[in-house]
This record gives C-alpha cells, structure tokens and sequence, in this order.
C-alpha cells in the first residue's frame, strides 16, 4: 500500500472515486466563498507579520497625536483661526486618521501585491485553482482592510484618550476611515497588478501619496490653499475622506456634505474593482 | 456547482494491480484493453497569439489537435519556445485560447474555468512555494482553495508529505529546503483536491540526477494509481521514462505525436552509432561516412550515424580506414527524432 493511500483508489485496486466525490468536501464554488478562501490564505500569511503591525499601529499614532496635538498644537491652538475654534489636536486628530488610511492602503496594496505576482507567486498559484481573478483581488483586498481597520481602531482610541472626538457621531468617523482606505486599496491594487517592475510603486509613493497627505486639508484648513487649487482639492479622494472625519468627530457633519463624500468614496473604490477586475484577469489569466 | 450530469460516465481506469511492483516505464499501450479510456481533454485547431505593439501578433501556438484519455501519461516535448508552456497554460484554464476548440471533462474552460480547475492538480515551472511558510501549512493554503474542510486537509497533508517523502520536515519552513524537496512539495501539494488530472511543467528542470529520479518514481507510482498526468519537458529520456504518448513540438506546431517506442520506429533507426574524430578531423570523415548508414547527421563535437546494426555500421566505418577517438554504439533515443523531425538538438 503505497503511503498515498486512499489516493485515487489507492494501489490495492479498490474503486476510484467518482468524479462527483472529487474533490471530497468542495462546497459549490460562489463568488463569498472563494473570496473567503482567498481571505484565509491571507490570514495565514499575516500570522508571521502581525506581530510587528501591531507595534506600529501603537506606537505610530501614538507619537503623532503627541507631536502634533501636544506639541506643534499649543503653538497653533494659541491664535487659533480654526473653523469652529477647536484646539488644534481635535482638528488635525480626524485628518490623520484618513491620511493614516491611506497610507496604510499604499503599504498594503503595493509590494504585496506585486510581490504576488513577481516574487512570491501566490497569486499565480491560486489562478490555477477555482479562484478567480476577482476573488484573488477582493480576498487580498478584505483582507488589507481589516487590518486597516485595526490600525484604524487603535488610532481612533487615542483620539478619544486625547479628547478630540465632541460628537456621537464621532463613532462613524471608524467606518468612514474604513472607506477611505478601501476607496485607495481597490484603485492601488488595479494599478499595480499591471505594473512591470518596481519603480512604479515608489512613484506612486512620491506623487500621489505624498501629496495628497500634505494637501489634502489633513494638517491645515484646505481654505488657506489659493482659490484656483480648490477644485483641484475637491477632486482628490484624501479630501473627502479626510472632511468626512473630520465633520463626524467635530459634530459638524451635514447629511448633504455626508452624502456626497461617503458618494465619491463608494464610487471611487468601485471604479477601482471595476477596473481591478481587467486588469487582474489580465495579469493572472491571459 | 457541482452537478454530477457530466461526471455520471463510467469511468474506466486501468487497474493499477497490486501495489506498486510494477514493470519500470516506459509501459506499452495494453493492447488487449477494453474499449478505450473517455477522452479527459480534447483540443482541436487550438491557438494562441500574443499581441506585440506595432508588429504582428507572437503566434505561440498555431493550432494543434490532440486527445489525452483518462489513465494515460501524455508529454508535450519540445525545445524552449516551441509552446508547452503556453499549450499548459491553457489546459490549466488560465489562458483562454485565441482560436480553435479545447475541451476538459467536456467543459469548455472559458464558461467553466473554476469548475474545471477544481479537478485539476498543477505544478507549476517554478514552485512558487510560500518559502516563509511551514511545510505543512503550504499544503493547507492550498486546500482551503477547494474549500476542503480542515480535517479532509489535516489528513491529506500528513499522507501526501509521506507520499513526497517530506514527513519529517513538516514543520519546517520552506526556505532551507533543497531544489528536489521543494519540486516534491509542489508535487504534494497539487495532489490535495486529489485531481483527475495532474499537470507538471517541466517537472524535473534544474534538479540533479539523484532528484530527477526520485520525481520520477513518485510519478510513476501516480500513474500506477490511475492518475491522468500531462507533462511538459525538453529532456528526452524524462519523455521516455514516463510518457504513454506524446507530442513533438516545435515552433508552435506538433511536428509528430505517438508513443515513445513508435515515434522512435517511425523517425529514427534502432541504433545509433556515435563518433568522435579529432579536432579539425571530422568534416573529411562525415564525407567519407556518406552510405555507411542509412542517415548521417554531423554535429559540432560528434558524427552520428543511423543504422539498425551499429556494430555492423562501426566494422564499416573501420573498413574505410577510418579511426574514430571514440565510438559508441546506443538505442536510439527520442533526442534522435527531435534531431530528425527538426535537424536541431534539444539544447536549450
């Protein structure tokens, strides 16, 4: 008996299975279900990571709300001209909340995804599978959400620990960073699934990612930026997420304001799966 | 979904016997088998152009026809570039073809891909193992994608590192291991849905001899099991040891298919007589061989020359006052058709 056993009705010429037995135990195969799968995999890959994430989502925001709240805010907070004549911590607080999301999603959908299609090959690897192009990107997305999400978690802790959240509402401003982040994970992902080689993250890194985190009303009221740049702030996504926040921990959201802001980031995280879906199946299946 | 309407036939696997003291490969076709195994994969006219910008489209494939049956070890054989790896791709269901028909348990892999890939087992060129991962949990990965419960791959993981002969070093990461455990581990690991197909992409590039003929014999042991296996490969002697049937590729086309022992009849003489002049020696003795052998091919290092009786060809050669530095009478090989079917060698 070989040590394969029961493998293909074995060696001791017992009945092969049916095809229908094969494979043992699959359930039918639905687009939950293999996202799911592609989840768990993850999961699993991150349990030699996590560890060190974990670190860094303590003591990263840690520092920030203590540089710039205690520290840079007495300077501000002083003479402060802040829309509603909050301290600085409470109004720079909900801004790096949703530029910490956005970080975070470059951190999560750019080496890894493009080091599963280069380096590691696990995205290789599940395309020969029942997985397909879309469940490998939305498993690998929910995944980097969750994880944002905790970071997130954490942040929004601090954020109460240094009372900066005035409002009930305030509790909305977790999922709303959760957004933001999915509405820069799925585009990312779209885009560096069809990249060649590495200097395209570290450009998307400088151009974009920095940027927006300067610029996009995280550390200073967009107001102060000269009239012909408004529309410009307008149209980026960090601006949306980071006024959604914002209006939600201050108190001073409106449904209207809300609605268009939660909009665009909805819409924008749907282009990105949208396009995600091309230009995945192009990578894995072409 | 998994619908039993196309999987209702009979299936008729050759009955591996008992246990695993089989004769050695290469097996013969059993002539006296019942009706024929079903056709697991059938592929006709099939293509597949990659568009260049600005030029004409890369034809990798140019239409090629072929059936594999249930049970049967069938090798695409061929230099690189001459399109296996593309051919496989496309049966593994992710590459859809440009043109032609290719069908796999009667599915047609563009409307039934996951469906399909559910019932395949894969071994990709390079590994692409999760190196920073245990042994064991590479395999558990894996099975989660066919939705197997844990306790099916608990299960499977233990008898497939057994199988590979990778138990003890189930805890272990992936890192350390050599180039031969890691080809064995990729070969357990696309056996934990228990495919009716396995798919191997140049199984044994790049290991030793010693590695090379430790792949084969898990194989073989496969092949005893009833298990369908498709082979890429350019190593003649791996098509050899292990193929029922194969084709002969090149340049995108099937230059010739059949089993090894007949394309070997078909192409090539019995034997094969190999000679060495010395340097600067040998184009005035290849024209001095001219009608010793039924085919003379002159390589860079050696004259080879095709004959039924190599002795009665090297007595010949003798005859003519010639004298080789080295002669060296063998069977000839699939390397030989190759040579004949295309004039080149299969050196990459």
């Amino acid at each position: 008996m070989s040590a394969l056993g029961t493998y293909a009705g074995g060696a001791d010429g017992a009945p092969p299975p049916t095809a229908a037995s094969i494979p043992a135990g699959t359930l039918p195969i639905t687009a939950p279900r293999q996202v799911w799968r592609q989840f768990r995999y993850w999961c699993t890959f991150s349990r030699r990571t996590w560890k060190g994430t974990v670190v860094s989502a303590f003591v990263g925001p840690l520092l920030y709300l203590l540089a710039l709240g205690v520290g840079l805010g007495k300077l501000v907070s002083a003479g402060s001209a802040l829309p509603g004549g909050v301290n600085y911590v409470s109004f720079v607080a909900p801004g790096v909340l949703a530029a910490t999301a956005m970080q975070a999603a470059f951190n999560e959908s750019t080496y890894l995804v493009f080091g599963s299609f280069k380096w590691f090959g696990n995205y290789i690897v599940a395309a020969y599978t029942p997985q397909r192009p879309q469940d490998i990107m939305l498993g690998h997305a929910a995944l980097a959400l969750v994880r944002i999400t905790c970071i997130e978690a954490v942040f929004f802790g601090f954020m109460g620990v240094f009372g900066t959240l005035h409002s009930p509402l305030a509790v909305l401003a977790l999922p709303a960073a959760a957004l933001t982040a999915a509405a820069f994970v799925l585009p990312l992902m779209a885009l560096t699934v069809t990249l060649e080689s590495e200097s395209g993250m570290s450009t998307m890194m400088r151009f974009v990612a920095t940027p927006l985190f300067l610029f996009s009303g995280t550390f200073f009221p967009w107001q102060q930026l000269p009239g012909w740049a408004h529309p410009v702030v307008y149209a980026t996504p960090l601006w949306h997420g980071v006024e959604l926040c914002r209006s939600l921990t201050l108190g001073t959201a409106t449904w209207g304001g809300s609605l268009v802001h939660v909009g665009y980031l909805v819409g924008l995280a749907a282009l990105g799966y949208g396009v995600g879906r091309i230009t995945y199946r192009r990578r894995l299946c072409s | 979904m998994h619908d039993t309407s196309e999987t209702a036939a009979p299936k008729t696997l050759p009955d591996p016997g008992p246990g695993p003291a089989a004769e050695p490969p290469p097996a013969a076709p059993e002539p006296d088998r019942p009706p024929p195994a079903e056709v697991l994969i059938s592929a006709r006219g099939l293509a597949k152009q990659f568009p260049k910008r600005g030029a004409e489209p890369f034809v990798a494939v140019a239409g090629i026809d072929f059936d594999v049956r249930r049970g049967e070890v069938f090798g695409f054989l061929g230099p690189n570039g001459a399109g296996k790896s593309t051919t496989m791709r496309m049966i593994c269901c992710v590459s859809p073809a440009t043109s032609g028909s290719l069908s796999l348990f009667g599915l047609d892999p563009a409307r039934h891909g996951p469906r399909i890939r559910s019932r395949l087992g894969v071994v990709p060129q390079e590994d692409k193992l999760d190196y920073e991962m245990q042994v064991r949990d590479n395999l558990h990965v894996y099975g989660r994608y066919f939705g197997l419960p844990r306790s099916v791959i608990r299960e499977r993981t233990e008898r497939l590192l057994e199988f590979v002969h990778l138990a003890d070093r189930a805890t272990d990461k992936v890192e350390p291991l050599s180039g031969g455990m890691r080809r064995r581990l990729s070969i357990a690991r696309s056996l934990i849905n228990e495919p009716e197909i396995l798919i191997l992409d140049e199984p044994t590039t790049g290991l030793d001899p010693q590695a090379r003929h430790v792949v084969w014999d898990r194989l073989y042991r496969l092949k005893q099991q009833g298990v369908t296996i498709i082979l890429t490969t350019h190593y003649m002697d791996e098509a050899e040891q292990l193929c029922d049937r194969l084709v002969v590729m090149d340049k995108g086309r099937i230059a010739a298919d059949g089993s090894p022992r007949s394309l070997i009849d078909r192409y090539c003489t019995r034997e094969v007589l190999e000679l060495r002049f010395p340097l600067g020696e040998q184009d005035e003795a290849a024209r001095k061989l001219k009608g010793v052998a039924e085919r003379i091919e002159s390589l860079p290092d050696r004259v080879l020359l095709y004959a039924d009786d190599g002795d009665a060809a090297l007595d010949s050669v003798r005859g003519l006052g010639l004298d080789p530095v080295t002669a060296l009478v063998r069977r000839s090989t699939l390397e030989d058709v190759f040579l004949t079917l295309t004039g080149r060698t299969l050196v990459d």
